[in-house]
């Protein structure tokens, strides 16, 4: 009897992941080929960020992969100075929310941005981003 | 359907590492209760124990706590909503005796979470947000608080002055609370100075001193039908109308940062309940787990505009001798938070204004009051209103 071995490529996507599987682990695959993707229903046409499996208005499981892409606007933002656990060594990072219209993303500001020059509804953009532990998360730069 | 009383409040000192055990915890507030009552524990037909897990070890804490505090074999149920956990205890409380299925019900809130270090706790509190899609960002509640204070400030142009003047008004209450976690007088100067503590940075904008403390604590709520109440208590305090919503966990479904959704929408229903205005609350409870949360609920409440929080705290009407008291007792900035117990704590301190039985805290013949309590980052919005009549 073989056992289907757990596809757990969810658990390399940000500093630590808490989740190791997940019916959207292509997320992963597009993060390493560069690309940033939210889904699309193909039954009622929603968009989400995050991702999902399952679409919550029409409750169809028929989704395609779109790319978040173009300029989003800076909706919030905070620097942390004091981290939780297994986050000890980003500190300081910065956690950010973009408003793209049709839906949101949660991310952290580019590490190199001056907070001098960050300044609440300015666009920026969505761009994949290799962490030192070897991990995959993604950053907003200044457009 | 008959009203519904609140007929006993109780609480334990809130403290940092509470020498004993939850179900000991749990213990003190529920006697106070007891007591407070003047009834015996045979006398409840159910209990629910409030509180978030993840902190203590303990698995089904209501089982333990039940056996411990003589409630066997009535039935037990176990309910949480973050830092709401006993608000919600509470509605179930009242629509199990609004039923008629219970007529005396123990709403017992409790949480010990000095068990854990203060990292452990932030990082238990950040998987209270969105852990598949947020939490490897490296979140943690200070930071999402921040990101409202961050567009609040940038919106109604409210000032780093204003939320340090919610710390100092929490310390001046805060004082006179024997039960309270922090009891030090606290002033503007101290946010100012880069030498004090209270100006540490946590998460731009919020310093330490905006931020409210990890606490031990337990709470305890007995409900009774209104034929109970009116056989067992002097001064029943009725509940007169209940508000919850629910919004997404993830920051990416909200529509604001400047405001929290769920805690406008239980206000309304609550309000619509019990038929009354912001105008007529004479006291009020807000969940005050960081000093923009607590400008946040006055405008979710209706006590200001939006955007009219900040002319409410520079105009120290939310004192106790202005046109709306808020958080009199110090409020969770001074009491500590400890995360189950701390609904229950609100409504004890409204229960004792409506009877006027709050001490040096006492505000001059409040008739209606108000707890607007939160759990998460404005995932869970409860908001209740109580009366003496």
């Amino acid at each position: 009897m073989s056992e289907k071995k757990e596809d757990v490529r969810f658990g390399k996507f940000g500093t630590v992941s808490f989740t190791r599987t997940t019916r959207v682990n292509n997320f992963i695959d597009h993060l390493e080929s560069g690309k940033v993707m939210f889904t699309h229903c193909n039954t009622c046409g929603t968009k989400f960020f995050p991702p999902r499996a399952d679409c919550a208005v029409c409750l169809s499981s028929s989704m395609d992969w779109r790319e978040v892409s173009g300029n989003g606007k800076l909706v919030s933002y905070s620097q942390l100075q004091y981290a939780p656990v297994g986050f000890e060594a980003d500190v300081p990072y910065s956690i950010a929310l973009l408003d793209y219209g049709d839906y949101q993303v949660f991310g952290r500001l580019d590490k190199g941005l001056d907070l001098a020059e960050v300044k609440i509804g300015m666009p920026m953009s969505t761009v994949v981003n290799q962490l030192p532990n070897g991990q995959l998360n993604y950053i907003f730069k200044k457009a | 359907m008959g009203k519904v009383a609140i007929i006993g409040v109780g609480q334990s000192k809130f403290v940092r590492n509470y020498p004993g055990s939850i179900r000991e915890l749990a213990f003190e507030g529920f006697k106070e209760a007891i007591a407070d009552a003047g009834i015996v524990t045979k006398e409840i037909d159910a209990s629910i124990l409030c509180s978030a897990p993840e902190y203590d070890k303990q698995r089904s804490p209501s089982a333990v706590v039940a056996e411990y505090l003589g409630l066997n074999p009535q039935p037990t149920f176990y309910v949480e909503s973050l830092c709401s956990s006993s608000s919600t205890g509470l509605k179930m409380a009242y629509a199990m005796v609004a039923s008629g299925a219970h007529d005396v019900v123990a709403v017992i809130g409790l949480q010990k979470m000095s068990e854990i270090s203060s990292a452990e706790s932030q990082e238990r509190m950040g998987r209270g947000a969105d852990i598949q899609w947020e939490s490897p960002f490296g979140t943690m509640m200070p930071a999402y608080y921040a990101m409202h204070a961050q567009a609040h400030m940038e919106k109604y142009g409210t000032t780093l002055e204003d939320l340090a003047a919610v710390r100092v008004k929490a310390s001046t209450y805060g004082q006179l609370n024997e039960r309270a976690v922090f009891r030090k007088p606290v002033t503007h100067d101290m946010f100012t100075d880069p030498k004090n503590m209270m100006s540490g940075p946590v998460s731009s904008p919020l310093r330490v001193g905006d931020c409210c403390a990890n606490a031990d604590g337990s709470s305890c709520l007995i409900v009774a039908s209104e034929e109970k109440a009116k056989s067992f208590c002097r001064k029943p305090v009725w509940i007169l109308g209940l508000g919850a919503a629910s919004a997404s966990v993830n920051l990416t479904g909200r529509d604001r940062l400047h405001g929290l959704k769920a805690a406008e929408q239980a206000a309304r229903q609550a309000y619509a309940m019990a038929g009354v205005g912001p105008k007529n609350i004479d006291v009020a409870e807000v969940h005050d787990c960081f000093t923009i949360a607590e400008l946040l609920a006055y405008e979710a409440l209706g006590f200001a505009d939006p955007g009219g929080a900040k002319e409410l705290i520079r105009g120290k009407e939310t004192y106790k001798e202005g046109s709306i008291p808020v958080n009199v007792d110090g409020g969770l900035l001074s009491k500590g938070h400890p995360i189950g117990a701390t609904g229950g704590s609100q409504v004890r301190t409204i229960v004792l204004q409506l009877r006027g039985e709050a001490g040096d805290i006492q505000v001059k013949d409040p008739a209606i009051g108000l707890v607007h309590n939160i759990g998460g980052v404005g995932i869970y919005g409860n908001v209740t209103i109580l009366g003496n009549e």
